[in-house]
């Protein structure tokens, strides 16, 4: 076109206008994601009732009314109870947390050894971290360590009795720790366990297939409670006369063989989302079967699942606390026991050790769970279209 | 020149083809599986049967029959200390069903505002579902149901300082309670009125959908389902005198009499599992009405459709597709937790199985109990689960 018959044209680009106020001021982005709609507006009314009925109430049992410190009953409890408070006080606890927060950590571990599970921690946090850490090399060496190495120097160093270390009885472990070593123990067996049953599961051999599928399902059928119990009360029973089996062995092996079926449920998942044809161009290139498995289909199957595999995980986590029925005491074990505990006997005890106990449990299964969203994008190929 | 006869194919095979031939191999892999396990079940049967016959205990189902002699706290049919262990075991599975019923309906309800709510175009609203959500997912249910149990229930006031609730209800640490109908001689009808209102109903919706397929013309038969199922039995509760009276709990110094009383285990494992379940059954919902293309309620708009009859006809049904499956094995799941109630002292089946089990020691007849009972529910509830979503899936070419 010729642009000289025109009378007017503009040689530049107008610069870009600023959005408009309405819909990047303060006052917009309340109209916008508050008061969009009569009925937007109604429940976010109903919803600022609620905060301000509950939130305030909540801060100040939790944090303003709270007896943070003392070194018995007495600070939390009111004076008709025998205490120091004003009658009608009602607070959190905190001060019952603080006294027995070792004993949380560690059980009855004796006091003098209590640096051994110290020791585990640490070793654990330096093998964990780098494995988490996408960017950091050598891998491989480093899950060797944290899943063969570590539960194998972490054994010895906790229950000792060998290079002059006191033994420690497993009843006496207990809190945290026991919490952390059998959900270590349940995800490091579950997931090749899980592996394996799974491809039993499409395994073409008939006979493979149904012991695959009947354990899958008897176990997956069924409470964890009933495993536990069938670990516990028929397991000694199943062993030739004479052997003895560890109580805490005992529940380690609910929790694995339960986390496994559920596990070769999620990985199952994944290996039927695998196309067709990379089993066949696996075959064509004259891979063997487990080369297939390992090479081909596993990194592609267990990456779709990750999603899966962390929320078995957490449910693993989560589960452990069951223990604390068949007479073990995991943190919510511990936390239980004390409020039997005469120097801590309050109405505010339990509630405040069950949200102590809850806070830590959320803590580990709201970051396992961020971990996995993080990982989901990191690994995130874009093949998708 | 060497022999090339031994490279060319022969028709004798030798060892070598046998041991790569991947039939072979399949077939010595199964057996050797085989040999293996049943070798340790084997292993596994012989020191059982030696381990139960140095410890005297007799096997089989015959304890069933025995005394019991426990007291069960809550039960639905008759039950006394005097009745037989195969019914006391028969109550705890009554109760498991009972507090699996109430808790499904309660937790697919808020699971489905809370759903909803996190889809919401309203921050504050969307936020807060979130929170819920993150809160009640990452907490174990144990922890909840000791929360509701010694936190919140427990401090519920003693009997002699009974909270008075309107209707007649009073709630003190032993449980809420409330008053017990007590029907008359011909309150019989009022179900039967009931059906009826419901068999009519079906018949009507069935004649106003043949009607708007013929004419187009619309017919809201919600009114009259309201009116027939909440009028007929009305109606008829009066027509025949209204024969109702009520047995009112009274709060003595120390005990309750009268009235039908919910225990506060019972109350602590419901809420517990409801609220538990509640934050996985939103995502569920989430995941199921975010998986319906939004071109799906564009073209529905484009129809000229109203948001509620889109949400309706368009989205629910395609979402319900997603829903269904993870639906039902969370519905197991709260099945399956209701065991927990063990903790606090709920009679369901794992807790009168393991009191039974502690009096007889009877170990593995009672575990096979609850692995029956168990997987029996877990089975029917995937094979009408499985019908369900087969009814309700994509027609495709």
């Amino acid at each position: 076109m010729n642009t000289k018959n025109l009378a007017y044209v503009r040689p530049e680009m107008i610069a870009p206008a600023p959005a408009p106020l309405s819909t990047r001021s303060a006052s917009g982005w309340i109209r916008i994601n508050l008061l969009a709609t009569p009925k937007d507006a109604a429940l976010t009314i109903l919803a600022v009732a609620l905060l301000v009925w509950i939130l305030p109430g909540m801060i100040n049992w939790l944090f303003v009314q709270a007896a943070w410190f003392g070194t018995d009953r007495s600070f939390c409890t009111t004076a008709v109870q025998g205490g120091i408070k004003p009658n009608g006080w009602s607070g959190a606890c905190w001060a019952f947390v603080g006294d027995r927060f070792q004993q949380f950590m560690f059980g009855r571990y004796p006091i003098d050894e209590r640096w051994r599970p110290m020791l585990v921690a640490i070793l654990f946090i330096a093998l964990l971290v780098p494995v988490l850490m996408p960017k950091l090399p050598r891998k491989g060496l480093n899950a060797l360590l944290l899943f063969v190495g570590l539960p194998i120097v972490s054994f010895f160093l906790l229950h000792g009795g060998v290079f002059g270390l006191q033994k420690v009885e497993t009843p006496l472990w207990g809190g945290l720790m026991v919490t952390l070593i059998l959900s270590f123990v349940g995800i490091a067996v579950s997931l090749p366990v899980g592996i394996l049953l799974a491809l039993g599961r499409r395994s073409t051999m008939p006979v493979i297939r149904v012991i695959c599928v009947t354990f899958i399902e008897v176990i997956r059928g069924v409470p964890l409670i009933t495993v536990l119990f069938m670990a516990n009360v028929m397991l000694p029973l199943f062993l030739p006369t004479g052997w003895t089996i560890d109580n805490f062995l005992r529940a380690l092996v609910g929790v694995a063989i339960f986390a496994s079926a559920y596990m070769a449920e999620v990985v199952r998942g994944g290996l039927q989302a695998i196309p067709k044809g990379q089993f066949e161009g696996a075959d064509s290139l004259g891979l063997s079967y487990w080369q297939k498995i390992r090479l081909i289909i596993m990194p592609q199957a267990l990456k779709l699942v990750i999603p899966g595999i962390v929320n078995t995980f957490i449910g693993l986590f989560k589960d452990t606390s069951l223990v604390s029925i068949i007479g073990m005491f995991d943190l919510l074990g511990i936390v239980q026991l004390n409020f039997t505990d005469t120097t801590w006997i309050s109405p505010v005890t339990p509630i405040t050790g069950l949200i102590f106990a809850g806070f830590i449990f959320w803590l580990f299964c709201f970051g396992m769970s961020r971990y996995s969203a993080f990982m989901e994008r990191h690994l995130d190929t874009n093949l998708k279209r | 020149m060497t022999d090339h006869a031994a490279i060319a194919p022969s028709e004798a095979r030798t060892l070598r083809s046998y041991v790569y031939d991947p039939k072979i191999r399949g077939i010595f892999f199964q057996v050797l599986t085989l040999v293996i396990v049943v070798g340790i079940g084997w292993s596994i049967f012989d020191n059982t049967v030696a381990n139960l016959a140095r410890s005297g205990t007799a096997s089989g189902y015959q304890f069933l029959k025995g005394r019991a002699g426990f007291d069960i706290g809550a039960s639905l049919i008759d039950y006394s200390s005097d009745s037989t262990y195969g019914r006391a075991i028969l109550v705890g599975f009554l109760n498991t069903i009972l507090v699996a019923f109430f808790g499904i309906i309660t937790a697919t309800t808020i699971g489905f505002i809370i759903g909803i709510g996190r889809l919401s175009k309203n921050w504050l609203i969307a936020k807060l579902c979130t929170v819920y959500v993150e809160v009640f997912r990452n907490i174990p249910v144990l922890l909840i149901i000791f929360f509701w149990y010694k936190g919140v229930l427990s401090s519920l006031p003693q009997v002699r300082d009974s909270l008075k609730l309107p209707l007649g209800m009073v709630l003190n640490n032993r449980g809420l309670a409330f008053p017990r109908p007590v029907w008359g001689d011909t309150a019989w009808v009022i179900p039967l009125a009931l059906l009826i209102a419901i068999v009519a109903t079906f018949i009507v919706a069935r004649w106003a959908k043949q009607r708007q397929m013929r004419t187009g013309q619309q017919f809201h038969t919600i009114w009259t389902a309201i009116g027939l199922i909440v009028g007929l039995p009305v109606l008829t509760f009066l027509a025949v005198g209204a024969p109702l009276t009520f047995d009112f709990p009274i709060a003595g110094r120390f005990n309750l009499s009268g009235g039908s009383v919910i225990a506060p285990e019972f109350v602590a494992l419901y809420l517990a599992l409801s609220f538990y379940t509640a934050s996985f059954i939103a995502e569920t919902i989430r995941a199921g009405i975010r998986a319906v293309a939004k071109g799906q309620s564009e073209a529905a708009a484009a129809l000229g459709l109203q948001p509620a009859t889109t949400t309706r006809l368009v989205v629910v049904p395609q979402a319900m597709r997603v829903i269904i499956p993870p639906l039902t094995s969370q519905y197991l799941n709260l099945t399956k937790n209701s065991s927990l109630g063990i903790a606090v002292g709920f009679p369901e089946l794992v807790a009168t199985g393991g009191t039974t089990m502690n009096q007889t020691g009877q170990a593995i007849e009672v575990v096979s109990i609850w692995l029956v009972v168990y997987l029996s529910i877990s089975i029917t509830t995937s094979l009408f689960m499985n019908w369900f979503n087969a009814k309700m899936a994509l027609v495709e070419r």
